[in-house]
């Protein structure tokens, strides 16, 4: 199958490992990978930071820039929920740009989604040898409603140890810009997440998304807990020759 | 819907205790200091969370009782100045009086009145989340009349010279042994051997509160529900205070916000489902008190409606907001926010705490006065996913920021990036450019404001040597 893929701003600038372990991965499992150069953002944080204005020309670039593609994937849960729930609410009384964002909308997948309901895979064939725990982050939970997805991909992966975080479903805390505004609060929220993450024992933390990995590793590495945070993708396209 | 020519362009806004002094994120601060509030707080919210979420797990048709209770409210509101006449018919036909209040100062001024041409100098009250918001207690005292609050949480809070903290239960922010020092410094009558074994503390309320329901002769209360069709009021309730309030005194009063309203009896059957299930996690709340207007000889002989305003018909115009007023107060949205669960109520500055105070006090003062509470959320959505009325808080919160005022700064910078965001190639070079990390030193500690929140807790991680796209065009 020939996908798109649409990188993130913040997996593009921050951690292209997530983006390249999504490239890898599926050529791996056979697929062509195309990336149009005309991506930027999805605009999730003007629209989440009350900026709709701004992010109009984000929402139009991206519904212009996917929309020759059958099938588009994100390596987040998050930005795939802003482009499915609030591209079409932004494009507003512009029913043509809100036709074009439904549509683009309705071919794009977060990772494990495009893994399990478009290719129908559980087992991709990866090696990952370390105790990893998953937080389910809420945009992903929530907004796409991926449920176990995630969870029954990482059960297949070879070598790997998966322990069940407590409290799973509880927000990191991060939020965007709320992380910045409310950082008080914030901080408290991630404060218990790395609790939880500490009491699995385990080594890596794993999510299907960069910012709330970022978060969630900001504070792990502040604290010198010597627990990794690493992306899904990296988890799946991991091998025994080529490790994350 | 029809607009009637010299109708004013907005509804006047809600005034009240709506809002705080402080904005959220200086007023959370303290809260989060405050280690025995996030004790409590957490043990609270753990426990009621733990016990709805079992009793909702036995209903196999939860999530079509959400749908009907959403749908009969979204259908209220479509149809409310109708429904409203209806009301104010039936219930003046039942012997009933109905009165207007278009904001906290006219129905205060409305109730005022009332007890005063009673003649008394006490009144009882049932916990009402209405009569919080237009700040009643304040106004009665004000004119020489004692209000005493008949709900258990509600009077430890009227003791304690303190503000409610939760919807359901305004007393969740302290534990039993705080509890016993209020009652004996400030409950009258009260035996000073009290412990603070809980049956011990509640057997002490309920001796004050028995001589006081029985000497009081007007109770004001709020109301759960309305019903159209018949002129029938509802309040439902766990200690029976509502009943003795309801039933003894000569004239009860009671205070409604236009919204509490449904079309049909048959409705009342979906919220008396959905409400005791998702608030207090019970199958079904231990008193529900009907009445219809006035009847010879059983129970008050007078009664008075008071229809209160204060902002809704604003809510109502706005057609993402509106659902806010679906509403029904049951507090699980509160029980499961992440944020309500660090700040408790204080911070929110308004009655109306937690994801719903985040958005409907905004929306019934006007956001531009209330504008830290819309972002006083990450989003996260557990507030939706628990509304038993399906309120799509998330939405409504990303809605109110679209119509906050911004801080300048931050306007300039989030245009500058979507200018930015918006041509690839100066995106492309400003990603190699922006080593963020090293204008801010090693592993981005010490950010420049306000980006310093951030760097107080956490890292942020090394720039990698080369985006994905330029090695992507490598490869
Ligand atoms: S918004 Fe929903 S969950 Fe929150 S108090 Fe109202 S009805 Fe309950």
């Amino acid at each position: 199958m020939r996908i798109a893929l649409f990188a993130t701003c913040l997996a593009d600038t921050m951690f292209p490992a997530a983006a390249k372990a999504t490239v890898l991965l599926l050529e791996r499992l056979g697929h062509e990978v195309v990336f149009p150069a005309e991506q930027t953002c999805c605009g999730q944080m003007h629209i989440n930071t009350g900026y709709q204005k701004d992010a109009l020309p984000l929402v139009e670039r991206y519904a212009r820039t996917f929309d020759p593609y059958e099938v588009i994937v994100a390596p987040s849960g998050s930005c795939v929920g802003s482009v499915r729930h609030q591209h079409a609410m932004v494009a507003g009384r512009n029913a043509r740009l809100a036709a074009r964002a439904t549509s683009v909308a309705s071919r794009t997948f977060e990772l494990s989604e495009l893994l399990i309901d478009v290719l129908g895979v559980e087992d991709v064939g990866a090696y990952f040898p370390h105790r990893v725990t998953y937080h389910p982050t809420c945009h992903s939970l929530r907004v796409l409603r991926v449920g176990d997805k995630p969870l029954r991909l990482l059960r297949h992966v070879r070598g790997l140890d998966l322990v069940e975080l407590p409290a799973a479903e509880q927000c990191c805390g991060f939020g965007g810009t709320f992380s910045v505004k409310n950082a008080d609060t914030s901080t408290a929220m991630l404060a218990d997440k790395m609790r939880h993450v500490l009491d699995t024992g385990a080594d890596v933390c794993t999510a299907g998304d960069a910012s709330c990995l970022m978060h969630i590793g900001g504070g792990l590495s502040r604290l010198r807990t010597g627990v990794r945070t690493v992306h899904l993708a990296e988890i799946l396209a991991s091998t025994e020759g080529r490790a994350a | 819907m029809t607009t009637f020519l010299g109708m004013p362009a907005r509804a006047p806004r809600g005034v009240g205790h709506l809002r705080g002094d402080e904005p959220f994120p200086v007023a959370a601060r303290e809260a989060l200091a405050n280690a025995q509030l996030r004790r409590n707080l957490q043990h609270a919210t753990t426990t009621i969370r733990g016990k709805s979420g079992r009793v909702i797990a036995e209903l196999p048709d939860w999530q079509e009782l959400r749908a009907a209770g959403s749908a009969l409210k979204a259908y209220t509101m479509a149809n409310l100045p109708l429904l409203l006449e209806q009301l104010e018919e039936k219930v003046t036909a039942a012997g009933g009086v109905v009165h207007w209040a278009a904001d906290a100062n006219e129905a205060n001024r409305i109730v005022t009145d009332l007890v005063r041409q009673t003649g008394e100098r006490r009144v009882i009250k049932v916990k009402s989340m209405a009569t919080q918001e237009i700040g009643l207690n304040e106004a009665l005292e004000a004119a020489g009349i004692a209000p005493v609050e008949t709900d258990l949480a509600e009077l430890i809070v009227q003791l304690g010279d303190d503000k409610p903290s939760h919807i359901l239960v305004p007393a969740i922010h302290r534990n039993r042994s705080e509890i016993r020092e209020i009652f004996l410094r400030a409950m009258p009558g009260v035996d000073p051997s009290l412990t603070d074994n809980p049956p011990e503390l509640a057997g002490a309320a309920r001796k004050y509160l028995r001589e006081t329901f029985l000497s009081t002769r007007v109770a004001v209360s709020g109301a759960n529900f309305a019903v159209a069709e018949t002129g029938t009021l509802a309040v439902v309730e766990s200690e029976g205070n509502g009943r003795m309030c309801l039933t003894l005194p000569e004239t009860l009063i009671t205070v409604m916000g236009i919204e509490k309203l449904v079309p049909a009896w048959s409705d009342l059957e979906v919220f008396l489902q959905l409400l005791p299930r998702a608030s207090t996690g019970e199958r079904m709340n231990p008193y529900t008190s009907m009445w219809h207007g006035v009847t010879p000889g059983d129970g008050p002989q007078s009664f008075h409606l008071v229809l209160l305003d204060n902002g809704r018909s604003a809510v109502l115009a706005d057609e993402v907001g509106r659902q806010a007023l679906h509403c029904i107060r049951c507090s699980a949205c509160l029980n499961v926010c992440p944020v309500y669960e660090r700040t408790g109520g204080h911070a929110y500055g308004s009655v109306y705490p937690g994801p719903i105070g985040a958005v409907l006090s905004p929306q019934l003062t006007g956001v531009a006065d209330n504008a830290s509470l819309p972002y006083a959320s990450s989003l996260c959505g557990a507030c939706f996913d628990a509304c038993p009325v399906q309120i799509d808080i998330p939405s409504i919160l990303v809605h109110l920021r679209n119509q906050a005022p911004h801080p300048r700064t931050e306007a300039a910078v989030m245009a500058a990036a979507a200018y930015m965001m918006d041509r690839p190639k100066l995106y492309a070079s400003a990603q190699r450019a922006a080593k963020l990390a090293r204008i801010a030193g090693r592993r981005g500690r010490g950010l420049p404001p306000p980006l310093n929140g951030w760097s107080a807790s956490r890292d942020l991680p090394a720039p990698p040597k080369e985006t994905f796209r330029d090695w992507w065009r490598g490869r």
